[in-house]
């Protein structure tokens, strides 16, 4: 916004501000200070948008400068180069990692406005009081640190949090209803001879190896102590079943973008294939049938959220509260909804969608009308009803959250000897 | 300072400065960095300085490695036996058949035609081509040729190899047509006079002639084809793996070192295959 334009609006601001400026000095001064202030961050593609950076500059006022990069390279990047950005939007997993070099600050809770409507997965970790907590990177395992330049993690609500949640969701198997034609209600299915040269796995380690690790266990063949911690020997038995099937030839590809997963299963090439909420979104908005399956076994979830640089301070730390506050005040969430992911605080959302939006996204509820994804592309008309019900249906049933392995050098070697295979 | 400048010597030298510079800058400091990180070690998202030979232990240990390095040569073999059938024909006709050299020049950029378009593009237009429900294989099907969708058209060798071919020809024809251009052409008619058929001058005469363009082609599509990787990553639908996949999936989990080793042994492996095939044709002399 480099062009002065005189608005009616802009000239009441500016009313307001120097009347303000009259009575308050100081705040005049911030308020100018704060338009300065440009936030570097960065993260993976899922919630780097655009239209957020936009939404910030109007309501806010400063400059939100967005970096989108693999998550391999958003892991590197939060570990090793501090200086380089402001605000790192990684996963839950990644902070596992992360978190130990002590290149992020700590954030103080009771500056966040939202805390207590935060969703009890990142708090306790419980969805409801009577919850399991599932495998993995929980979450609220790596969501709370001892205090301001803590490098630990506790396990209670100790008013220290490492990552403020933003974006969460529940992954399971996506397949084509109407070339499969009967009902599948298992991740075992994934290695079913039934889909032979038809199925598809994601070839994102740490990822996919959730997903072999879920087909596994349903399949009976290995029972983990915990799908995310495997043991050497864990990890070699998963590798040597999934070798096993893609030399019989049960795959028709690995995917490792987002557009190649919606490739794959729009062109027909696979009926049954690991995948994200939005890929579905994206076959669907072209006329084809495609259902994301909730399946017994429970689904594979990730949470994402936002970490402050250690070298944040002053009027840019202000201007990064700011920010996470208005994050969680329900526009982002209502935006990050209406394309199938949770926001951390669902209730400040509603207010920013329709109730037809909210029953169809939140409650699981029948559309009454058409459902658009925030780009205005159709994804449901009346009478359909979202894959898998409600937040609480789906968030409910989470068998094991994304994780990072003690082993995890190990597992890398395994996976791309798999791949090779 | 004058009578320095006016050396010979002097000016040859500063006239390869520039070159000279640019090449170490950009291409032999490069090689010496990657060589020196294959004997580093790394943790998870640390690069350690040390002289360990850890990288080649692990690479030289696992069968993956030579199964991938197979699959490489294999590739490279496949490809360069078409490229070069299909590319000195097609050289063949432009320089031997086609009289007029309009019609030449004409005809030798439609085959550059395809290069306006990106790599990757060309690449990826094959997928939707010869897909399970591709046009290729509907075609066959509403010929009646084939009763179910060929499932080997996509992802699959074939498809890799296809996908190169169709890449890498030119690198082939442009060479060959060039040194076909410079025959001398009563080379041939003296041939002919003396009673040689179309078989013998082309055995005899333009092949042996034709060599140093055949090794230039040769060493480009070689080189190309060993060292790519986004190729073979979406052709395969990443069930193949080559040895420009294997670095390339070590630099994405960050795994730098290994990368290097990798692709140290990779540079090695290809230096040693030219310098072989320079042994055959001394293209210096003949160019």
């Amino acid at each position: 916004m480099s062009k002065m334009r005189y608005s009616r609006r802009s000239i009441l601001k500016g009313g307001v501000a120097a009347a303000a400026a009259s009575a308050f000095p100081a705040p005049m001064i911030w308020a100018q200070e704060i338009k300065d202030v440009t936030l570097r961050q960065f993260g993976t593609g899922v919630s780097n948008l655009n239209e957020v950076a936009q939404k910030v500059k109007e309501d806010l006022g400063f400059t939100l400068e967005m970096t989108a990069l693999d998550s391999d390279a958003v892991t590197q990047r939060a570990a090793t180069q501090p200086d380089s950005f402001d605000i790192a939007d990684i996963e839950y997993w990644i902070c596992k990692k992360v978190w130990p070099t002590g290149n992020l600050q700590a954030m103080d809770t009771s500056k966040i406005k939202n805390y207590d409507k935060i969703v009890g997965i990142f708090r306790d970790g419980k969805l409801t009081p009577e919850s399991v907590i599932a495998q993995g990177t929980a979450p609220h395992s790596v969501g709370f640190t001892s205090g301001p330049g803590g490098t630990d993690f506790v396990a209670e609500e100790s008013g220290w949090m490492t990552l403020i949640p933003t974006i969460y969701n529940a992954d399971t198997l996506g397949i084509r209803p109407d070339l499969i034609k009967r009902p599948i209600e298992s991740w075992a299915e994934l290695l079913n001879p039934e889909f032979k040269g038809k199925a598809s796995i994601l070839d994102i380690s740490s990822i996919g190896i959730m997903d072999m690790a879920m087909v596994c266990e349903a399949m009976g063949e290995i029972a983990y102590a915990d799908k995310g911690n495997m043991t050497k020997e864990e990890i070699d038995k998963t590798i040597a079943i999934f070798t096993e099937a893609k030399k019989a030839g049960q795959f028709r590809a690995f995917w490792k973008t987002f557009d190649e997963s919606v490739n794959l299963m729009a062109s027909g090439e696979v009926v049954i294939q690991s995948m994200w909420s939005p890929a579905i979104t994206a076959v669907k908005s072209q006329g084809i049938p495609c259902v994301y399956q909730p399946l017994k076994e429970g689904y594979r979830s990730w949470g994402g959220g936002i970490g402050l640089s250690k070298g944040l301070s002053g009027i840019a730390l202000d201007a990064a509260y700011e920010y996470i506050n208005w994050y969680l005040s329900g526009w982002v969430g209502g935006f990050l909804m209406r394309q199938g992911y949770y926001s951390a605080v669902p209730e400040t959302s509603k207010e920013f969608m329709s109730a037809d939006e909210w029953g169809y996204w939140f409650e699981g509820k029948p559309a009454t009308g058409d459902i658009t994804n925030p780009f205005g592309d159709k994804l449901a008309g009346a009478g359909d009803a979202r894959d898998g019900g409600s937040f609480y249906d789906r968030m409910g049933k989470v068998a094991c959250w994304n994780a990072v392995m003690d082993e995890n050098q190990y597992m890398v070697r395994k996976w791309n000897e798999f791949i090779a295979a | 300072m004058q009578r320095l400048l006016s050396s010979r010597h002097v000016t040859g030298w500063l006239l390869a400065l520039p070159l000279a510079l640019v090449l170490v800058l950009f291409l032999i400091l490069p090689i010496i960095l990657i060589v020196v990180v294959s004997f580093w070690t790394a943790t998870e998202f640390s690069i350690v300085p040390a002289f360990s030979f850890e990288n080649y232990e692990f690479l030289f240990g696992s069968a993956v490695t030579f199964s991938v390095f197979l699959n490489t040569f294999k590739y490279a073999l496949v490809t360069w036996v078409f490229t070069l059938g299909i590319g000195f024909t097609v050289a063949y006709f432009l320089a031997f058949h086609v009289r007029s050299q309009n019609w030449q020049t004409a005809l030798f950029l439609l085959c550059t035609i395809p290069f306006w378009t990106s790599n990757i593009i060309r690449m990826i237009s094959w997928i939707p081509f010869l897909g399970r429900n591709g046009i290729a294989n509907s075609t066959l099907l509403s010929w009646g040729v084939i009763d179910e969708p060929l499932e080997w058209l996509l992802f699959s060798d074939f498809s890799v190899v296809l996908a190169f071919v169709h890449l890498y020809t030119l690198f082939m024809v442009v060479p060959i047509f060039n040194t076909m251009m410079r025959i001398d052409r009563s080379l041939i008619e003296a041939a002919r006079d003396a009673g040689a058929s179309g078989g013998q001058i082309l055995w005899n005469i333009i092949l042996p002639l034709t060599k140093p363009g055949i090794m230039i082609g040769t060493i480009f599509v070689v080189t190309l084809v060993m060292g790519d990787f986004i190729t073979v990553r979406f052709m395969s639908g990443s069930q193949s793996a080559n040895v420009g996949r294997l670095i390339s999936n070590d630099i994405g989990l960050l795994q730098y070192p290994s990368a290097s080793a990798t692709a140290v042994v990779l540079l090695a492996t290809v230096l040693i295959m030219i310098a072989v095939m320079m042994r055959f044709v001394d293209i210096r002399k003949e160019l």
